[in-house]
């Protein structure tokens, strides 16, 4: 909502107030819930420019269309001036920039130059290059008498235009007088009342004004008015609409953008040649067209609320008016509609034609329905200041809804709620002057233009802002005794671990975006949820897996020439059912770069995935020891090189491994990319302990022994199952097994390998005899034995 | 007794003279050895007369001592200069990189969200979450935007053409706000959460992105009023940007959801072309800057949210997890965030160890 300091004070008196500057009102609006966006003051530019009467123009000696001007500033001295405009003459008073002044149109500095050879010591300026309009045909022409040698700041008049953001509920502050009402209200000037005296109607209204449609047009008033004169409007109503940010079109249209600027009273003119019959507001029937003022066709539906007479729809009702009945220069006989239309209507409407206008954005939020009159009455004498002509009876048709809302308050509210207690005197003054009616018990009668106000804290609110915000004072929120209580929930705790295990194990944190093209969720196996209105194609279906996000990412790094890339992200999968928790690393490239000590660069490989998800598994309390190796890690694995961890067959854990060549090549990476992927929601919760203190420990008195064992199994014996097999044998003396040894070649037969395990042995209260290790290493080969594993001699 | 002498002499000159352990050995063997000169000098004591052996014991063992002090020695010697030799050739050139383990981050949001978490315990908030896929009546209804209120359309929602098993139409949160009432369904009153998480606005420029992160703040209890909204806000802000010349200017707004609406900006000044937070803003080279969306509840919400909003009031703040990350730690592309970039990562991100506590201070020093 943009509108200037003169128009504000049309509707408001400031008097001799000198406090009552823009930097004042600007500073007040905020304060309100007005809040300024800018204050532009188009003449704070333009103090560098001075009016000047030029004395004398003859040709420029080297060009056709330039001229020489003498130019008189006042201060005795004529100036030479070169200019090109045509309207350049003797005896014309216009706008001369001088040397150093900047011209606000592009920001140039004006300077003393020669122009074609002739000395210029400044230019004769054109509206558009003082910002003032898009004139452009010729230089500025002011009247004989205008002050030569003043600037033309001070000839303009200083006229900042504000730029307030108004909030949806605020359809009465969508008008300059709504916003001088909440000024005068919070002590800054004086309300002026709304001058709307009736016009006397010359003849009954001609044409006949129906309502089908109650429920989305309550109230239709109308009146013609004949033998009207359309044209340009003056130049102050011009001014009006410019500082609004509206193109001046012509008297008659310009008269209904005043007014709703104004007082937040959209209307509508028809050119009355153009009607035939019966204004109807009704329904429109499902498939019926309309061209609209913006030039574009609209089909409508039998939701929809529209103006139409015999030969068809003039107007989607409060939104836009159709293009072939709008008012023109040939106008002679005007229609005027002043209505009220159903807010969610005209909002539904609206959003099903994405069609904004001026208009709707007013009635969605709720004009004023007790302001037909005034408005019909203020848009008659403007039309007939402007262009003449005679005006009908009003013909009121329907009858908008005046109830007016009661609010039950205390007064105390303001301090249980707004956290001050403005005394109640106060609180009536300040309701009085926004137009509410407060009764002695409190009683609170809302005005029919704050659609917004229904309960008794929006009361408070009223109170509180017009009081000011700056007088609540800070209340510390009671505290628990104590120090604070621990607050993070089990998921919080482990998804922190686990960030901060894969930050410390050397991966970056990523986020990427939730959303990813079909593309590149068909490539994990398809997307459950796809959106209706995606900003691009690109960002359209919620990820099922964080891989092709981090897959992207590492492409982008790789293509910027990183070597050796370490990702991770927590976030979120999205599921049917769902959205899981879920952490993922990645790894691309070299693990290890060449170096002095380790040689050739060293690729990542699907062990480096492995002792990555071990890791963060068991930060984030998963049962390690107990997790299963296991295979269908899924097709964007590389089939050989992967595998899940599972607990128990059903639940998968996690799953790691190198990623499927043909799925790397689909994102333009040619570098081997491993990666570990948890689901986080898959891990068991931990038993809650009770508390701190840990099991009884107290380190063995005798020393651990080690005994190596050397099997023969058949190659395709996962070597972690010999491992759990060796070290379940005698679990009550066996407490470690490890792999040290996987051989296959020279001594071993075809199609075998050769697994070795250091077995860790802890005696309890007597050291082993030869007797006792014999009968363990036996039970090892036993074991070993069911999986077809050969002692080595 | 005069060839002892010579002997020894001989000996020890021939000890001296060694150049190597074996060299030594063998001295040792010709005079200590079982066959060696000494040892058949000790063996003559045993034949000698009480007077005799009196007068020659001495110096025998006397010679037999002096030998192996010097064998001793000497050997010593030759061990510490073959030791020396040996050190000298293991010599490294240490100024050559050692293995450089791969170092890691945390990227700005997390960390920032943990430091909110950190600052909101303290004050007595836990943490709450829900679905960031989310329902028309969570996201707008029950947050009192019925289907045709105004600011339904400010909100640039993304659909889906889901609807859920109640009918209602699938969207993506446009706020954290849905999670006021799901925490008011699931845990009642009194309350007091935050909840931070990723919410979605068709948008998108240097300073929106169509996804970022949003932190809810929701308070509900007895006697809670606007003086509590400003000095929690007070609050956090300068335990958040630890200065203590945090000014806030809260200004009337409007939000569905609550009432009165207040929104929060804070002032800054601009050092070196940055804003940074601290003092009023109405200074040269200040201004305001605006961080939160606040107000107290709504009762229509508290009435939503299945509390007796006669009995309950309360307040709530949103504010942008992204935007607090920018202004503390000094980015300025917020797209930026979501890119991956290894390079910004390392010096954006934070390490691994730089977690927040109140004793240690919530933020990480530049």
């Amino acid at each position: 909502m943009k509108f200037s300091l003169s128009w504000l004070k049309d509707h408001l008196d400031t008097g001799a107030d000198s406090g009552a500057n823009a930097d004042a009102i600007a500073r007040k609006l905020t304060a309100l819930g007005l809040e300024i966006e800018s204050v532009e003051d188009a003449s704070a530019a333009l103090g560098a420019f001075r009016i000047a009467r030029v004395l004398t123009a003859e040709k420029h000696p080297q060009a056709d269309k330039l001229q020489v001007l003498s130019v008189d500033v006042g201060d005795g001295a004529p100036l030479q001036v070169v200019c090109g405009a045509p309207n350049a003459r003797a005896g014309l008073v216009g706008v001369l920039g001088l040397p150093g002044a900047v011209v606000p149109a592009n920001g140039m500095e004006l300077r003393k130059s020669a122009i074609r050879g002739v000395e210029s010591n400044g230019m004769m300026c054109s509206t558009r290059e003082l910002g003032l309009g898009e004139e452009h045909d010729g230089i500025i022409e002011l009247p004989a008498d205008a002050p030569v040698g003043a600037t033309f700041a001070d000839y303009l008049g200083s006229d900042p235009v504000f730029d307030v953001a108004i909030t949806p509920n605020r359809p009465d502050c969508m008008g300059v007088y709504g916003i001088a009402r909440d000024l005068a209200a919070a002590g800054l000037g004086t309300l002026k009342p709304v001058d709307a005296a009736p016009v006397a109607g010359a003849f009954p209204c001609p044409v006949d004004i129906r309502i089908e449609d109650a429920e989305g047009c309550p109230a239709f008033y109308g009146r013609v008015i004949r033998g009207v004169k359309n044209g340009p409007s003056p130049q102050w109503l011009q001014e009006r609409l410019k500082s609004a940010g509206q193109r001046p079109i012509s008297a008659l249209v310009d008269v209904t953008n005043y007014v709703m600027l104004a007082y937040g009273r959209p209307a509508h003119a028809y050119d009355l040649a153009k009607l035939n019959g019966a204004v109807v507001a009704r329904r429109a029937s499902d498939g019926e067209k309309v061209v609209a003022l913006n030039g574009k066709e609209y089909t409508l539906d039998s939701t929809m609320t529209v103006i139409a007479d015999a030969a068809g729809v003039h107007d989607v009702a409060g939104i836009m008016g159709g293009e072939h009945s709008g008012c023109s220069d040939e106008t002679t006989d005007v229609l005027l509609e002043v209505a009220y239309f159903d807010p969610a209507r005209i909002a539904r409407t609206g959003q099903a034609l994405a069609l904004t206008s001026d208009a709707r954005g007013r009635f969605e939020r709720g004009v004023d329905p007790a302001f037909l009159d005034a408005g019909i009455e203020l848009l008659t004498r403007l039309i007939l200041d402007l262009c003449g002509g005679e005006a009908s009876d009003v013909l009121r048709v329907g009858a908008p809804p005046l109830a007016r809302k009661t609010v039950a308050y205390d007064p105390a509210l303001a301090g249980r709620l707004g956290g001050v207690a403005v005394p109640e005197d106060e609180q009536r003054r300040i309701l009085a002057a926004l137009g509410f009616e407060t009764a002695a018990d409190w009683t609170v009668t809302v005005p029919t233009w704050r659609p917004d106000v229904d309960g008794a804290a929006d009361i408070v609110e009223e109170v509180i802002r017009v009081h000011g915000l700056d007088a609540v004072p800070s209340t510390p929120l009671p505290r628990a005794d104590g120090v604070a209580k621990p607050t993070a929930t089990p998921a919080q705790i482990v998804e922190r671990r686990v960030r901060r295990a894969a930050a410390a194990l050397g991966f970056h944190e990523a986020l990427t975006w939730s959303f990813i093209s079909e593309a590149e969720a068909a490539s994990v196996g398809g997307g459950f949820w796809k959106l209706a209105n995606p900003i691009s194609e690109d960002l359209k279906v919620m990820r099922p897996s964080l891989l092709p996000g981090l897959l992207s990412a590492a492409r982008r790094n790789l293509d910027r020439g990183a070597t050796s890339v370490r990702l991770f992200e927590i976030g979120r999968r999205y599921l049917p059912d769902g959205e899981y928790p879920t952490a993922l690393v990645l790894m691309a490239g070299e693990r290890e770069p060449r170096g002095w000590k380790t040689g050739r660069a060293q690729a990542f490989d699907a062990f480096d995935a492995k002792a990555a998800c071990l890791e963060l598994l068991g930060h984030a309390g998963a049962p390690v020891e107990n997790l299963q190796v296991m295979g269908e890690a899924g097709a964007v694995y590389h089939p050989g090189q992967s595998a899940t961890l599972r607990l128990g067959p059903k639940n998968q854990l996690a799953s790691f491994g190198m990623l499927h060549p043909a799925l790397l090549k689909a994102y333009g990476i040619d570098v081997p990319v491993a990666v570990a992927g948890i689901h986080l929601d898959a891990i068991p919760a931990r038993k809650a302990a009770s508390g701190f203190a840990r099991p009884h420990y107290a380190p063995p008195a005798l020393q651990a022994v080690t005994r190596d064992f050397a099997f023969l199994v058949d190659a395709a014996v996962p070597a972690g199952d010999l491992v759990r097999a060796v070290k379940g044998a005698d679990k009550a003396n066996i407490v470690a097994a490890r792999l040290f040894d996987d051989f296959r070649g020279q001594g071993v037969p075809e199609g075998q390998k050769s697994l070795a395990v250091e077995v860790k042995l802890q005696p309890g209260e007597k050291s082993y005899d030869d007797a006792a290790l014999k009968a363990i290493a036996d039970k090892v080969v036993a074991a070993a034995g069911k999986l077809g594993g050969v002692l080595r001699g | 007794m005069e060839q002892l002498e010579q002997q020894q002499a001989e000996t020890l000159g021939a000890i001296a003279d060694a150049a190597t352990p074996e060299a030594v050995e063998a001295i040792r063997v010709a005079a200590l050895g079982k066959q060696g000169w000494v040892s058949a000098l000790l063996k003559t004591l045993g034949g000698m007369s009480p007077e005799q052996r009196q007068s020659e014991g001495p110096k025998i063992h006397a010679a037999r001592e002096a030998v192996t002090a010097a064998l001793a020695e000497r050997k010593g010697a030759l061990e510490a200069a073959a030791l020396d030799a040996r050190l000298a050739a293991e010599t490294v050139d240490l100024s050559l990189p050692a293995p450089e383990a791969p170092k890691g981050s945390v990227h700005p949001v997390s960390q920032v969200m943990d430091e909110l978490a950190e600052i909101f315990a303290d004050m007595g908030f836990a943490v709450a979450s829900g679905p960031e896929i989310e329902d028309d009546w969570h996201n707008f209804t029950a947050l009192n935007m019925p289907e045709t209120h105004p600011a339904r359309a400010m909100h640039d929602t993304f659909y889906f053409p889901d609807k859920d098993a109640e009918g209602r139409a699938m969207l993506l949160r446009t706020h954290t706000s849905p999670v006021q009432i799901r925490a008011m369904l699931k845990q009642g009153a009194p309350l007091r959460v935050i909840a931070p998480g990723r919410v979605y606005r068709s948008d998108s420029d240097a300073t929106h992105t169509p996804m970022f992160h949003q932190i809810e703040g929701l308070v509900i209890d007895k006697g809670i009023h606007l003086g509590h909204l400003k000095w929690t806000l007070e609050t956090f802000l300068k335990a958040f940007f630890e200065r203590d010349d945090i000014v806030l200017r809260l200004r009337p707004s409007y939000f569905p959801f609550t009432e009165p609406s207040v929104e929060v900006d804070v002032g800054y000044t601009v050092v070196n072309g940055k804003r940074v937070v601290g003092g009023g803003g109405d200074v040269e080279n200040g201004g305001w800057m605006e961080v939160l969306g606040s107000g107290m509840v709504n009762r229509r919400v508290i009435e939503f949210g299945g509390l007796d909003p006669d009995q309950w009031q309360g307040f709530a703040f949103g504010t942008g997890v992204d935007r607090l990350a920018m202004l503390k730690y000094g980015m300025d592309d917020l797209r930026a965030f979501f890119d991956g970039d290894v390079r910004w990562l390392q010096h954006y991100g934070f390490g691994a160890l730089d977690v927040p506590t109140l004793s240690g201070g919530v933020g990480v020093k530049a």
